[in-house]
């Protein structure tokens, strides 16, 4: 009670205390925080409005803060492009395949070596730590994947990820930290084995850190081109970025093609539109599933990020 | 189990593998070791191959016969040769470096300068809104992001020439402009990652102990002051751990945007160690000796900018990786 009284009186005070110079210091630390905040956005909500708007005023820029002749033409022609479509449906395939072998493979490594009483656990863990700072390079891992362990396509591309270092150590200190060993403990006294105590004790527990990390895998994935690029050789199995690359940066207007449009310089002009709504749509996957999981994320983060 | 394990417990010879195995508590926790199987196999195949398959670049290849069964070349070193030689040696080595060390220049004090002033913030919902936005641009990939780039800056088309012109200037496309790239790649880079980065110093910010702050309030600080000779020097290790870490990066320029960016016109300056090793191997003539010499040389420089810069952190800071 009484220590309580004590800290409201330091509050109070401290906030009394406010300084004309510290009511000025917030103050201009407050604008230039939402000034930052203006400028990542903008792009953003350009790149939204641009693609709700008709191409002419997009591109007479009339489109400023507000979508001019409100339209979903856009996102209709991107609907008749099979090869997004095609690209959508393999990424979302590879997305699910491969978060969840990442997640498998990731917690089987990350729970032995988060035992105290595992032997040879520093050895283990030196070899889990060499790769994250010297590697075999792009032509050793080529022909090896290729060649020796002759992957292609998907397979290749999937499993040259596997398990990710960092996200293990994130995942091995969540481990160490939130959960008591004494529940392990116990459990192991009760007869349940190490396969049972990581399915029903410590799976339950680390909802949080799961969601985290299969979300940077997930992400990874989905935004990733490379691997599939030198991995994929078969078209029909490309991934959404590689389609996207094709349109987007290197500028192939045959790939969205307008149809009933027959000059070039207003199917130039379209298809510049188009962009801007093919690049909402696939960013939109990730942006959805980013608010579920951020509930979980400051918590999942911190813990990693302080102590690994 | 464990009863069986209590009444034969005397009978148990205290030499051989089996005692060795019982004290280290292998026979208990066997099946952690089972575990590992699958994620350490893992990594033998696609970490370690890999760096065994490194001895390409003292090699001459043949396909027939893989990267064991290939000769070794005459002079060991005659590949790192054939690049120091080349003409593009002194171009990517260059464009690399100026690219990933502008990109640390700018990349790395401003998400420790958004920590600062985002822990000034007293309004918490104010606070979590810009945390949140700045973290969005994180998510978009890479293609996206070029594309926006490019849709913005084109000359007939993009909003950032639409506005240059309606203020006199004229328009551009400005992917195609070499002297341009530079900054659009660091600036569309810090765009896209300062929110995120900043995670792990408003993570440490978090650790920093009130009663210091209380302390310095009571000896006449203002806040201004509080953030620069407290809250800083709090999480000086983080970042300097962070440095280290970026070092490790400096001849390692991420290759997914750079290709991305790159074109016909802008070459000499966006030309890097990764795209070329690209394009020298897979994309065109099958140079692979070659282009695993240059990424073992990359490798090896890496390695040795992080133990360095390490080792002056050991005696500047205290501060170390290992």
């Amino acid at each position: 009670m009484a220590q309580a009284t004590t800290r409201q009186v330091i509050k109070h005070r401290r906030n009394s205390r406010q300084s004309r110079g510290d009511i000025v210091f917030e103050t201009i630390v407050i604008i230039l925080l939402a000034l930052l905040a203006l400028v990542i956005i903008y792009p953003l909500y350009f790149v939204v409005i641009a693609s709700f708007s008709e191409a002419k005023a997009v591109v007479g820029g009339d489109v400023i803060f507000l979508p001019k002749g409100l339209t979903l033409d856009n996102y209709m022609e991107c609907f008749k492009n099979g090869d997004l479509m095609l690209g959508y449906k393999n990424a979302f395939i590879l997305l699910i395949i491969g978060t969840a072998v990442y997640l498998f493979l990731t917690i089987l490594c990350a729970y032995p070596l988060s035992r105290r009483d595992l032997w040879g656990r520093n050895g283990i863990m030196i070899f889990c730590t060499i790769p994250m700072f010297f590697g075999g390079g792009l032509i050793p891992t080529y022909l090896t994947v290729t060649k020796t362990l002759n992957l292609h396509n998907w397979a290749a591309v999937i499993l040259v990820g596997g398990v990710s270092t960092y996200n293990m150590i994130i995942m091995r200190t969540f481990f160490q930290t939130s959960i008591p060993f004494e529940l392990q403990e116990a459990a192991e006294i009760d007869g349940s084995t190490p396969f049972g105590t990581l399915i029903r004790i410590i799976l339950p527990l680390s909802i949080p850190v799961i969601c985290v990390i299969g979300l940077y895998y997930g992400v990874g994935i989905w935004n990733s081109y490379f691997s599939a690029l030198i991995y994929v050789s078969d078209k029909n199995l490309w991934p959404l970025q590689l389609f996207l690359r094709q349109i987007l940066v290197n500028a192939d207007l045959s790939a969205v093609d307008g149809g009933d449009v027959a000059d070039m310089a207003r199917r130039a002009m379209r298809a510049e539109i188009i962009k801007y709504a093919i690049c909402v749509l696939a960013s939109i996957p990730m942006l959805v599933i980013y608010p579920f999981i951020q509930r979980y994320f400051v918590k999942g983060v911190m813990i990693g990020s302080v102590k690994g | 189990m464990s009863d069986r394990s209590i009444k034969t417990a005397g009978t148990y010879k205290r030499t051989g593998l089996g005692h060795w195995i019982r004290q280290r508590r292998i026979n208990k926790n066997w099946q952690f070791y089972v575990m590992l199987i699958l994620p350490l196999l893992w990594y033998v195949l696609f970490c370690y191959l890999p760096m065994y398959g490194v001895v390409l670049a003292f090699k001459k290849y043949s396909a027939m016969k893989g990267i064991l069964g290939s000769p070794w070349v005459d002079p060991w070193y005659k590949w790192f040769m054939k690049y120091y030689q080349s003409p593009y040696f002194a171009r990517t080595i260059t464009n690399t470096f100026i690219l990933s060390f502008s990109s640390l220049l700018f990349g790395f004090p401003l998400p420790i300068l958004l920590a600062l002033l985002l822990n000034e913030v007293r309004n918490k919902t104010f606070q979590k809104f810009v945390q949140n936005v700045t973290y969005i641009p994180h998510f978009l990939s890479t293609v996206v992001l070029v594309g926006m780039l490019t849709c913005f800056t084109n000359r007939d088309f993009g909003i950032v020439n639409k506005l240059i012109v309606a203020l006199g200037g004229t328009a551009e496309n400005w992917m195609q402009v070499p002297s341009l790239f530079r900054s659009m790649y660091v600036g569309s880079g810090v765009w896209q990652n300062m929110g995120w980065d900043s995670i792990i110093y408003i993570a440490a910010l978090a650790g920093v102990d009130p009663q210091l702050h209380e302390s310095a309030y009571i000896d006449g600080a203002n806040r201004y002051q509080c953030m620069w000779h407290i809250n800083l020097p709090c999480i000086l290790p983080t970042v300097i751990i962070m440095l280290i870490l970026n070092s490790g990066h400096i001849l390692s320029v991420g290759f997914e945007k750079v290709y991305l960016m790159q074109n016909g016109l802008n070459m000499a300056v966006s030309d890097v160690i990764s795209t070329y090793v690209y394009r020298i191997s897979l994309l065109s003539s099958n140079q692979f000796e070659l282009s695993t010499a240059i990424g073992l040389f990359n490798s090896v420089v890496n390695c040795a900018m992080l133990v360095l810069v390490n080792k002056i952190s050991k005696k500047v800071s205290d501060v170390q990786l290992w």
